[in-house]
């Protein structure tokens, strides 16, 4: 820090990230709004609970471990190479402390190694936050914290590790692209869910006896209306986060600085504005169409919208994310019925399909679309190509979604840990607090009529 | 006396290094904050499970779940 136009970067890049941190946090507000809009009166504050609670423990486990999982994992260990050492981001390196760089930070990252671990930590209570609103009424806190730190400071920050980080063996492999995560934070995370819900079971009455699914409307409309607006504005913050804000790409001679994704391939924040505002109306414009209407369908859509287009948005051009999207929403509001009649599903908010179907839908969709695309600035990487989405899609969805996903939820079912009783199912997990609330209320009232008689 | 690596500013700043309170204690911290979260987990656990439990000792009976069932919001219960 002893240039002031070196530092002047290096303080920028730190306040970037800041930034994106700040706006992202605007995705847990929003993800808790339409949770408790969708859950029936009874269950309201268990259900707003459940999920405020991922942001401690997903932020201290992803402080201990997750973030080293990152650096450390890029090679598989055991796929191309083993573990690279990663001194910096252990959880007891002094770089995860305030520190002031010099000898003791020989590769420079004590003014950035704590917004960029906040960044990816916003993404981790993202990922935990998908699978909460599925799950909701009827699993147990306990169990769901469990499967939310799973997903949310191993499971994801592995499939980054692979496919989402510069040297990433699915980047070098398979050519593996998705620039905004359509596969290593939706994908993965609507994996995660479905598996659990195949263990967990549907909400008591959604299924009636012939084996069709009832409808179990959303309880308030307005909340869950200002939830996915919210969760759009903070949805900016995430695409921000996902680029490196200034790099030199030029190659040989000569210097070159610019925005770059994950891969440090050049793209601007110009381009993905567009492409996100684009593949939102896409969405929006399909959602409306199939949900005829359908409120909550139609804003879930422009967020499914914006997940099917991610992958490719830093390449798109704006009328091909908009066609993107738009077919992504078709399929995905097709598959989220079918499913739920076929396997007796109950995803209480659409998650597996607004993330999870989406999400794998975008990375295929991308490797058609930017077929021959050199995946890194690396010339001896794989380029883009259909199988290798395709089975990156695969491993995101099903290997290190679905699957663990599954495991866990049966793990802890055989502990009779996660289901919440039947009896409490049925009266509603906030009942007995409200019951208490209104008689706490009442000795209140009756002793101000008391002190009014005297 | 100072429970940090320096006492004042003045010198090579980069020098300094981490300026949090007790250097060279990371990993302990590491490990103790590694034992709470386990142990916030335990303590959950088991408070969750007492507390359905009595729950579904106090309302779980038929006719005290078909009332509530009549009465979506407790408070016409």
């Amino acid at each position: 820090m002893d240039n002031e136009l070196a530092s002047l970067g290096v303080i920028f890049t730190e306040f970037y990230y800041w930034l994106t941190v700040v706006m992202m946090f605007l995705i847990h507000v929003g993800f808790c709004m339409y949770e408790v809009a969708v859950s029936r009166h009874k269950n309201h504050m268990h259900t707003l609970m459940k999920n405020t609670m991922v942001i401690p423990l997903v932020t201290i486990t992803f402080y201990f471990f997750g973030w080293w999982i990152y650096f450390a994992f890029p090679n598989g260990p055991g796929i191309i190479g083993g573990l690279i050492d990663a001194p910096h981001a252990k959880g007891w390196s002094q770089l995860m402390g305030p520190h002031m760089g010099g000898s003791g930070d020989p590769d420079g990252w004590a003014r950035i190694n704590g917004v960029f671990w906040a960044a990816f930590l916003l993404f981790s209570w993202t990922a935990a936050s998908i699978v909460s609103g599925s799950v909701i009424e009827r699993i147990r806190s306990n169990a769901f914290w469990i499967l939310a730190v799973l997903i949310g400071s191993v499971f994801w920050i592995i499939d980054a590790a692979w496919g989402w980080h510069a040297d990433g063996w699915m980047v070098k492999l398979l050519g593996y692209h998705d620039a905004y995560a359509s596969g290593v934070i939706h994908a993965i995370a609507g994996g995660f869910a479905l598996g659990i819900l195949f263990v967990l079971g549907p909400r008591i009455g959604k299924f009636r006896k012939d084996g069709t699914a009832r409808t179990i409307h959303p309880r308030n409309p307005w909340l869950y209306t200002v939830g996915l607006f919210v969760l759009y504005t903070g949805f900016w913050g995430f695409y921000v986060a996902c680029n490196i804000p200034m790099w030199d790409i030029q190659s040989g001679d000569g210097v070159f600085y610019s925005a770059t994704n994950i891969y440090l391939a050049p793209t601007t924040l110009s381009a993905i504005t567009v492409n996100f505002l684009m593949s939102l109306s896409g969405g929006l414009l399909m959602g409306y169409i199939v949900s005829k209407g359908d409120a909550y369908w139609t804003y879930s859509a422009g967020l499914a919208g914006i997940i099917a287009a991610s992958a490719g948005n830093d390449l798109y051009h704006p009328i091909q994310a908009l066609l993107v999207s738009a077919l992504g929403v078709l399929i995905i509001y097709k598959l989220h019925y079918w499913v739920e009649r076929t396997f007796k599903i109950d995803d209480a908010v659409g998650a597996v399909a607004v993330h999870g179907y989406a999400g794998f839908y975008g990375v295929v969709i991308a490797g058609f679309i930017l077929w021959g695309y050199p995946s890194s600035p690396n010339p001896d990487y794989a380029s883009v190509n259909p199988l290798g989405q395709f089975i990156g899609a695969l491993i995101m969805f099903g290997l290190l979604g679905f699957i663990p996903g599954w495991l866990f939820a049966k793990i802890l079912n055989a502990f009779g840990a996660l289901r919440i009783p039947k009896e409490i199912e049925l009266i509603g997990l906030d009942t007995a607090a409200n019951i208490q609330r209104l008689k706490d209320e009442q000795e209140i009232l009756s002793a101000e009529h008391e002190a009014l008689k005297k | 006396m100072s429970t940090g690596n320096f006492e004042n500013w003045a010198g090579e700043i980069s020098e300094i290094g981490a300026i949090y309170p007790f250097v060279g204690t990371e990993f302990v911290l590491w490990l103790i904050g590694m034992g709470l979260f386990i142990l916030w987990l335990v303590i959950q656990y088991r408070s969750e499970n007492k507390q359905l439990e009595d729950e579904r000792k106090k309302y779980g009976n038929a006719e005290t779940i078909k009332k509530l069932l009549d009465v979506e919001n407790p408070e016409q219960f």
